[in-house]
């Protein structure tokens, strides 16, 4: 089977410290969609989206992730990131002394030239982008989120509250453009207003040059951002899959009955 | 990468940039190990003053009497016999570049020195081994009074205001390597900055130690006078070599009332050098007197600067970051003494250790009695980047009166997973990933360099983080 989408997913099983929690995953995002991978807690949504970046906790286990026809399952997160992938977290972590700007720069240069320092002791990326240049960058995506411009001189997540940790993951993908981004969570903990704002940065960036697949326990987020396709993930599977109105279904009705079909199924 | 190979990657740098040196050329070098002979030769080679001799011979005795310390880093294996306590490089101290031997030239061009110069300093010492071959500051200075000069000059031509203070903040019965370096001091600084002048770009000193097996002992006096303000820097750094290298300097300060003066070092020293230095200041009425101490190098270090406050209105405060990776023990922190009421400090400390290197603070809060509405915080924090390194926290305080504010926080922490996976997933290699976070945990301290040194202080950084992540 072959396929044109950027990001496809298949047979993918998880585990963590010996514990199956991806069980058979199969999924496809292409480039301009908006995919919402909707289930329950405890579902296996935020294993999907760490695996996809290549968190080392996370073991697979059997199938396989090919981002733009290639495997990733041997490639390192920086190199995923690199190849065009984007995780925006659902807790980002602080780093103290490191400011935002600083942190973009560096990780906005990684793409423009060779990784790694090359062993003289001097400061890598040095053909990376002009500073004016990149001032002018993050002043114009920091409007984009309405952020105030002090931000840009803040310690990456240090201190931030709930709502500027998820703008600021925002504002990353906004920087590095990524061609398939994954928003774990992004809606939780974020109050109607910045929620709004949130969306209105997500439905900025999203267009035919990326592919958004939007994790979310409520479908309040699907209200500002409106999905190409809804699946629904129930113990490690996507056990449903559909249009926009399955996630209406969902707020309606709740997983049960997907609980209910899935219990047919095996039975 | 394996861990194991990251070792050996370690200070492969280091070796390129600073590690490298130069044929021996000295004008003189004594013989190896020290005595009454080699002491009174040193002074008799600089045509010293008779008290000076004298001082030197006593400080002598005074180091033979005492004991080596035991209570920090192992430095029973020094052999004081096998050192070169005066190795003098030229026949004079040159105002040009022009007219320094081209080998040394072009190693302190190499360090950057004259070009850091031209850019941002007031004035620059050169210090090669024993004695300083090159020494100027900017004329506008001198017009003002200020004195910027090796501490041999600083004795020759203006002995009296010399001998008012040397010794006198540290004296050589201080400990063994105060009165080591009392018996055969060489080169240094001695500054003078006139009632109200204020040094607005930072006098920097360079300390460069090329002769295998050498003792280094630079001997600096600074006095700040009533309401000036100076920021001297000094770097350091030596040629990598298999045998053991001893730099002992002691730094003296005097800051008056109303006057300021900050002191940053960067220390660089390769690891075969054992750097046990004292430094101490003293601060008078409303004087303020701040340590930016940054240590990277050396094989074993042992210096806690240390301010006494003495008169009301006093403050004082250490910056310290020490960096300890294979084979390094850094033995850092800082003293701060309150001997009158209404006195303040601080001190904050940030220590990282990895490949098994073992850094730490060591550190004294003394409130003495009558010292009462003194306010002193302190603050430490250690960074270990894995499991064989290792840091400590020996905060010792001595509070003689009720009546005054302590604080004392500590943390030591480990780079988390989860920070390196957070900015690995934006496209940052791991090993920088590292490095960034090790920056961002000292840029507290970073953040008070004037810029040339706070980039040179993360490119130095970056340089030890090299390979440090498998």
């Amino acid at each position: 089977m072959s396929s044109n989408a950027e990001l496809v997913i298949r047979d993918l099983h998880v585990g963590i410290e010996g514990k199956e929690i991806l069980k058979g995953l199969d999924l496809e995002v292409k480039k301009g969609e908006i995919h919402a991978l909707m289930g329950p807690n405890g579902s296996g949504k935020s294993t999907l989206a760490n695996t996809l970046m290549g968190h080392p906790k996370y073991e697979v286990t059997q199938g396989d992730i090919l981002f733009k026809g290639e495997s990733i399952l041997e490639m390192e997160p920086d190199e995923r990131s690199r190849a065009g992938l984007f995780l925006a977290f659902q807790y980002p972590v602080a780093i103290p002394g490191l400011t935002v700007a600083n942190f973009l720069r560096t990780a906005l240069n990684t793409r423009l030239a060779p990784a790694a320092t090359n062993g003289s002791g001097a400061m890598p990326h040095k053909k990376g982008i002009a500073p004016k240049e990149f001032r002018a960058l993050l002043k114009e995506k920091m409007g984009l989120l309405k952020m105030d411009e002090s931000f840009a001189g803040r310690y990456l997540n240090d201190g931030f509250s709930g709502g500027e940790k998820k703008r600021a993951e925002i504002l990353q993908m906004a920087v590095l453009k990524p061609e398939i981004a994954i928003m774990d969570e992004t809606d939780s903990g974020l109050d109607i207003d910045a929620l709004r704002i949130v969306a209105d940065g997500v439905n900025a960036l999203a267009g035919p040059g990326m592919g958004v697949l939007v994790i979310t326990h409520y479908n309040r987020i699907l209200n500002y951002i409106k999905p190409d396709r809804v699946h629904v993930m129930v113990d490690g599977r996507i056990q449903v899959s559909g249009g926009a109105d399955l996630a209406l279904k969902l707020e309606s009705q709740g997983y049960d009955w997907v609980r209910d079909q899935q219990e047919v199924e095996q039975s | 990468m394996s861990t194991e190979s990251a070792n050996l990657d370690l200070r492969e740098g280091y070796t390129e940039k600073y590690g490298f040196h130069d044929a021996e050329q000295s004008v003189f070098k004594s013989r190896r190990g020290l005595d009454k002979d080699v002491v009174a030769q040193i002074s008799d080679m600089k045509g010293e003053p008779v008290w000076m001799k004298n001082y030197r011979l006593k400080a002598l005795e005074i180091f033979e009497k005492k004991p080596m310390p035991t209570w920090g880093p192992d430095l029973s294996v020094i052999d004081f016999q096998n050192i070169f306590y005066y190795v003098k490089p030229t026949s004079e101290e040159f105002k040009s570049w022009d007219d320094v031997p081209a080998d040394m030239k072009r190693t302190f061009d190499k360090l950057g020195i004259p070009e850091a110069e031209q850019k941002f300093l007031s004035g620059v010492g050169a210090q090669y081994d024993s004695e300083v071959v090159y020494h100027k500051i900017q004329e506008k200075l001198e017009k003002l009074g200020v004195l910027f000069l090796s501490c041999d000059q600083g004795l020759k031509e203006h002995e009296a205001l010399f001998k008012q203070y040397f010794g006198t903040v540290i004296p050589s019965t201080d400990n063994k390597f105060a009165a080591l370096n009392s018996a055969v001091w060489s080169g240094g600084s001695f500054i003078y900055v006139p009632k109200g002048v204020h040094v607005d770009v930072p006098l920097q000193a360079y300390f460069r130690i090329n002769t295998k097996d050498m003792g280094q002992f630079e001997r600096t006096l600074i006095i700040v006078d009533e309401g000036a303000f100076v920021h001297y820097v000094e770097g350091c750094t030596a040629p990598t070599y298999s045998s053991d290298s001893l730099h002992s300097a002691v730094v003296e300060i005097i800051v008056k009332a109303g006057a300021r003066c900050r002191y940053t070092t960067i220390q660089n020293w390769s690891n075969n050098v054992y750097n046990l230095v004292t430094k101490r200041a003293v601060a008078y009425r409303n004087a303020t007197m701040e340590w930016v101490d940054g240590n990277l190098g050396s094989k074993i270090t042992q210096k806690y600067p240390s301010v006494y406050m003495m008169e009301p209105g006093a403050h004082g405060e250490i910056l310290s970051i020490a960096f300890a990776g294979k084979g390094q023990h850094q033995d850092a922190g800082g003293k701060v003494i309150h001997c009158a009421p209404n006195t303040s400090s601080k001190i904050i400390s940030k220590s990282i250790s990895k490949d098994g290197g073992r850094a730490g603070y060591r550190g004294l809060v003394k409130v003495q009695k009558g010292a009462v509405d003194s306010r002193s915080t302190v603050n430490c924090d250690a960074l270990i980047l894995d499991e064989r390194s290792r840091s400590d926290t020996y905060p010792y305080m001595e509070i003689e009166e009720d009546r005054v504010t302590i604080g004392h926080e500590a943390t030591v922490s480990k780079i988390g997973d989860e920070q390196l996976f957070y900015l690995q997933s934006r496209g940052i290699d791991k090993e920088e990933a590292a490095a960034m976070i090790v920056s961002g945990f000292i840029e507290p301290i970073v953040k008070e360099l004037p810029m040339e040194y706070a980039v040179e202080m993360n490119r130095l950084i970056q340089l030890q983080m090299e390979g440090s992540v498998g």
